[in-house]
């Protein structure tokens, strides 16, 4: 077997996954509040591609280094995804807090079919190249290109944005009211939780980290157009589920399960089935454990 | 005596590490009214749970003997088949069918009872008419019974909270059962609405030959209309006996009130 | 007129916010091949001028809503003389029912022959997905089964017609029953795995299997043609007569209009009957209704069944309409939009998902007129139509009955 290739897909692997956990984050934990299939999740991705593009392209005229520009990118492209994950959640979710689910769900795919059509007609429906602003790294030379520099920034950056979000939910304010409104929203409101505050955190936390998958995979991938975030979207949302929908590890577990297997599957096995393997581990995993790798099984109280 | 329909033997019911049941023998008798109670987590849910199928005892047998039947072991049949063989249950959270009508609700009872298939639901021939008519005109009779018939047409989740408990009987008698099992009938009742439930389990005893078997918290009620009362307590059954021999057993008022009470 | 400071301050603030929100993507336009870039401020004053607006209506809607109130209130419309009348009581009796149903239909059958081959087409497309969403109904609204690949259904139908006609000849009437029974038994295949699985995590998986079918569609060349499709496959004859296009067009209309009283009739008789019942109880609560003796994989799997029976019948259909057949037509989006059908229309209603079926498919047909904007306000169509009537468009009313003192069935009142 050949080591180097399989250490490769190894990479790819993890690359996908930390891109999906990005996403699948924002999926979990608004689902673990509000218990929301957040369709639109994918559109706030897309979105803050859109504007790092247009922000990164602006600046690049300037003359600004590219790692700067990829700073400034970056932070702007989260400010406008997580205003745009607020609105969203107070035109369409808001109002619809004690309407059937299945209502909400509607509501989510409408807002979503919405902002792709917003970003076609504003910009463009073609394919728009996504500018190189990541260096190359000269210390990667040594590795005969098997890691690039991309890849490394996408793996610091994913791992900075996971360590800041578990300290975030275990010891701040916010982070002790978000868990407790997802135990027990009832019980959260009696002890004197502003639970629209916690809800509209969730979806600026979720969006801002959507925001930051979509800046790193439009610079690894280097082109995106409108209709990214739909497929990423029900990718990370194959990956919540997978890890166990409403669990924050499961979310992270199933992305990078769902990463490697990708990963190997069109190794090893064939490109053109690439979301096959992506739902059949879904599939199998579901089976025997029908509520994901690290969800607990909700044993209802009779 | 009369011979006895439910038999417990051994029950152990265990969570993970926790052990909710242990060890606990029970039996009723044909016709006989009998409570179970304990302070709350004692395991009486978890007891019914058991004998109605929704899960397998860890351990022990429970089996019945309907009337004019041989016993037959019903430890591992699935809730639907438990409910075919005549145990009917109500629940202690009421579970009734909200978007439903009540009549509607009744009408499910009586699935178990109805033969029509997916061909008789389409082609609609005779007797699967028969059978809708007569189920409708069943169901209505037995809300009468219930003295429920004036909110026939109401969706469930718009009756009042008393009404709610009734219909939830109403709907286990329309399985035709010749056990009922009643988890805590008269929880949020008021003393009129439970004092009129007291004549009704007695009633439908008497009229329906159905032997019933409930848990309760209400210890009024459980003393006026018990013949036989077990007490269960941290999954142990810690005593059995009349009402009057539970009022004075020492155990079981420990039990309840956490001390030893000198009488 | 104290009112209107504090409420002129609130759209200020929204109009605000919405200028800030857009300004990238609406404002700035980059060519990144050319590296240059389009400045367009005329957008930002419309966005500010819009929402100022917008946001007013927005609050005054929702202040209406949470009051209860009509949102729009109509009867003024209505002529003085027709005010007293109750639509629904006049429809309530049989008689006047049956004869709004008899002249709507003929009025259906007639449709065709006045209206164009376009208009006559595009209704056809409605009707299918009034089939669809009246078998969709039957998992989600009746069963409560979430089924999110309830595309792969209809493509199993379609592509049994396509490959069976072009490859064997096969004649549309053998491949409509057979579509529909295939279909049928993927519905009972793809039941088993998932028996144990609830709400979301079920929504998930059939989407899943739907996904795998459709790749294995795209990728298995020999099977299905891959992504190129099936091509010239014929459309049904007329006892053997092959027709001319605009002909064949009304023949279809008529077809599918039959299919659909033929599903319409089914569907009822389904819903009032023990199977329906038991479907309903288990939406309603799935341990109850076991516990009441209804069997739970019996209800599972005849509604995944019984849905998958309709979408495979209107597979064939939709391939004996178009001729064509690529994987394309079966993506997830197809499920999503049966499943905004059902929704939007009332679940569970019966009228309610045909009247969803004509709104959703004639909708964007009719909005050509703004085409760029047309999936724009679509979407916008669907959030505003969940926040402001959540139950759909027609709400599903329940049978009623009225007892004689004997208890005998006097009356039953209708939906």
């Amino acid at each position: 077997m050949d080591l180097n290739y399989l250490l490769q897909l190894f990479i790819s692997g993890m690359t996908r996954g930390s891109i999906y956990a990005l996403i699948a984050l924002g999926y979990t934990m608004v689902y673990g509040i509000v218990q929301l299939i957040n369709f639109a999740h994918g559109e706030i991705y897309m979105i803050g591609a859109f504007t790092a593009l247009i922000v990164a392209t602006v600046l690049n005229m300037t003359g600004m280094p590219g790692i700067a520009v990829f700073a400034i990118a970056m932070v702007v492209a989260v400010v406008y995804s997580a205003a745009y994950g607020f609105t969203m959640e107070k035109i369409a979710y808001k109002p619809l807090r004690n309407a059937p689910r299945l209502s909400a769900l509607i509501s989510a795919i409408g807002m979503s079919y919405f902002l792709q059509n917003y970003v076609l007609l504003a910009q463009t429906s073609d394919f728009v190249s996504f500018p190189r602003l990541i260096p190359k790294f000269r210390f990667l030379e040594g590795l005969g290109g098997m890691l690039s520099s991309t890849q490394v920034i996408i793996f610091l950056v994913t791992a900075v944005v996971m360590v800041l979000l578990t300290l975030l939910i275990k010891f701040t304010k916010i982070g002790k009211a978000m868990r407790a409104t997802a135990q027990d929203k009832t019980m959260a409101l009696l002890v004197g939780i502003n639970i629209n505050q916690v809800i509209a955190v969730t979806f600026v936390i979720g969006s801002a980290m959507a925001a930051v998958g979509g800046v790193l995979i439009s610079s690894h991938v280097g082109q995106i157009n409108f209709y990214i975030g739909f497929i990423a979207g029900i990718k990370a949302f194959v990956a919540a589920v997978l890890g166990g929908i409403g669990s924050i590890p499961g979310a992270v577990l199933g992305s990078f399960v769902l990463g490697l297997t990708e990963s190997f599957g069109t190794g090893y096995i064939s490109s053109d089935y690439e979301d096959v393997f992506a739902f059949i581990i879904l599939v199998l995993i579901l089976i025997f454990r029908p509520s994901g790798l690290l969800g607990k099984s909700q044993k209802e109280k009779i | 005596m009369s011979e006895s329909i439910l038999d417990a033997k051994n029950v152990t019911m265990n969570f993970g590490g926790l052990r909710a049941l242990n060890d606990v023998s029970m039996t009723i008798r044909q016709g006989e009214i009998v409570a179970l109670i304990g302070p709350n987590g004692a395991g009486k849910t978890t007891f019914f749970n058991c004998v109605t199928g929704v899960y397998p005892p860890s351990a022990g047998t429970i089996s019945i003997t309907p009337p004019g039947k041989s016993p037959e072991v019903i430890n591992n049949l699935l809730p639907h088949v438990v409910t075919e063989k005549g145990l009917a249950r109500t629940f202690q959270n009421i579970r009734l069918f909200q978007n439903m009508t009540v009549l509607e609700n009744v009408m499910i009872g009586r699935h178990a009872r109805l033969k029509a298939g997916i061909l008789g639901a389409i082609l609609r021939d005779g007797s699967t008419r028969e059978e809708e008519q007569k189920v409708i005109h069943d169901s209505y009779e037995i809300l009468k019974k219930i003295e429920l018939e004036k909110y026939v047409n109401e969706l469930a989740k718009n009756l009042p909270y008393g009404a709610q408990r009734l219909l939830e009987i109403a709907r286990a008698l329309a399985t035709e059962p010749f056990l009922l099992l009643l988890d805590e009938p008269a929880a949020g009742m008021n003393p009129k609405e439970t004092g009129h439930l007291d004549d009704l389990i007695v009633r439908i005893r008497d009229t329906e030959k159905v032997s019933i078997f409930l848990i309760e918290h209400d210890m009024s009620l459980v003393m006026r209309v018990s013949e036989r009362i077990y007490v269960v307590d941290y999954g142990q059954l810690i005593a059995e006996g009349t009402p009057a021999e539970i009022k004075r057993n020492p155990v079981v008022i420990k039990a309840y009130l956490g001390e030893e009470v000198n009488a | 007129m104290n009112k209107l400071i504090p409420e002129l301050k609130k759209s200020f603030v929204t109009a605000l916010w919405f200028a800030f929100l857009t300004f990238p993507i609406l404002v700035i336009k980059v060519n990144t091949v050319r590296n240059s870039i389009l400045w367009r401020w005329g957008n930002l004053a419309a966005v500010f001028v819009l929402t100022m607006a917008l946001s007013y209506v927005w609050r005054r809607l929702l202040e209406k809503r949470a009051r209860g109130e009509r949102l729009f209130d109509l009867s003024g419309l209505v002529p003085a003389k027709l005010r007293g009348i109750e639509l629904k009581s006049v429809f309530a009796q049989k008689k006047n029912s049956r004869a709004a149903l008899a002249v709507l239909l003929a009025l259906a059958v007639l449709f065709p022959f006045v209206a164009g081959m376009y208009q006559t087409n595009i209704v056809t497309t409605a009707l299918m997905y009034v089939i669809l969403g009246l078998g969709l109904n039957i998992v989600i609204g009746l069963g409560g089964l979430l089924q999110l690949g309830y595309a792969a259904f209809y493509a199993v139908g379609a592509y049994t017609y396509g490959i069976l006609n072009t490859r064997f000849g096969l004649s549309f009437w053998i491949a409509l029953p057979l579509g529909a029974v295939l279909a049928t038994i993927f519905g009972i295949i793809l039941g088993f795995p998932v028996l144990r699985l609830k709400g979301d995590y079920l929504a998930i998986v059939t989407l899943g299997f739907a996904e795998i079918c459709r790749i294995v569609l795209e990728n298995w060349n020999d099977f299905s043609s891959g992504p190129s499709g099936i091509s010239q496959i014929d459309r049904p004859p007329f006892f053997g007569i092959k027709l001319s296009v605009p002909q064949s067009a009304i023949y279809l209309y008529l077809i599918t209009l039959a299919l659909v009283v033929v599903t319409v009739f089914i569907v009822r008789r389904l819903e009032n009957s023990r199977l329906g019942r038991a479907w309903e109880a288990m939406r309603e609560d799935a341990v109850a209704s076991e516990a009441m003796g209804v069997n739970l994989t019996i209800a599972k799997l005849s509604a995944f069944a019984l849905g998958a029976f309709w979408a495979g019948m209107v597979g064939v259909l939709f391939a004996a309409k178009t001729t064509f057949i690529n994987p394309a037509s079966f993506t997830l989006m197809e499920s999503v939009l049966i499943l905004c059908i059902i929704v939007l229309g009332g679940m569970g209603s019966t009228a309610g998902v045909i009247v969803g079926a004509l709104v959703i498919i004639l909708l964007p047909e009719y909005l050509r007129a703004f085409t760029q904007y047309r999936m724009l306000l679509y979407g916008s169509i669907l959030v505003l139509m969940m926040v402001f009537r959540p139950g759909g468009i027609i709400r599903k009313v329940r049978k009623s009955y009225v007892f004689k003192a004997d208890g005998q069935v006097e009356g039953a009142g209708h939906e």
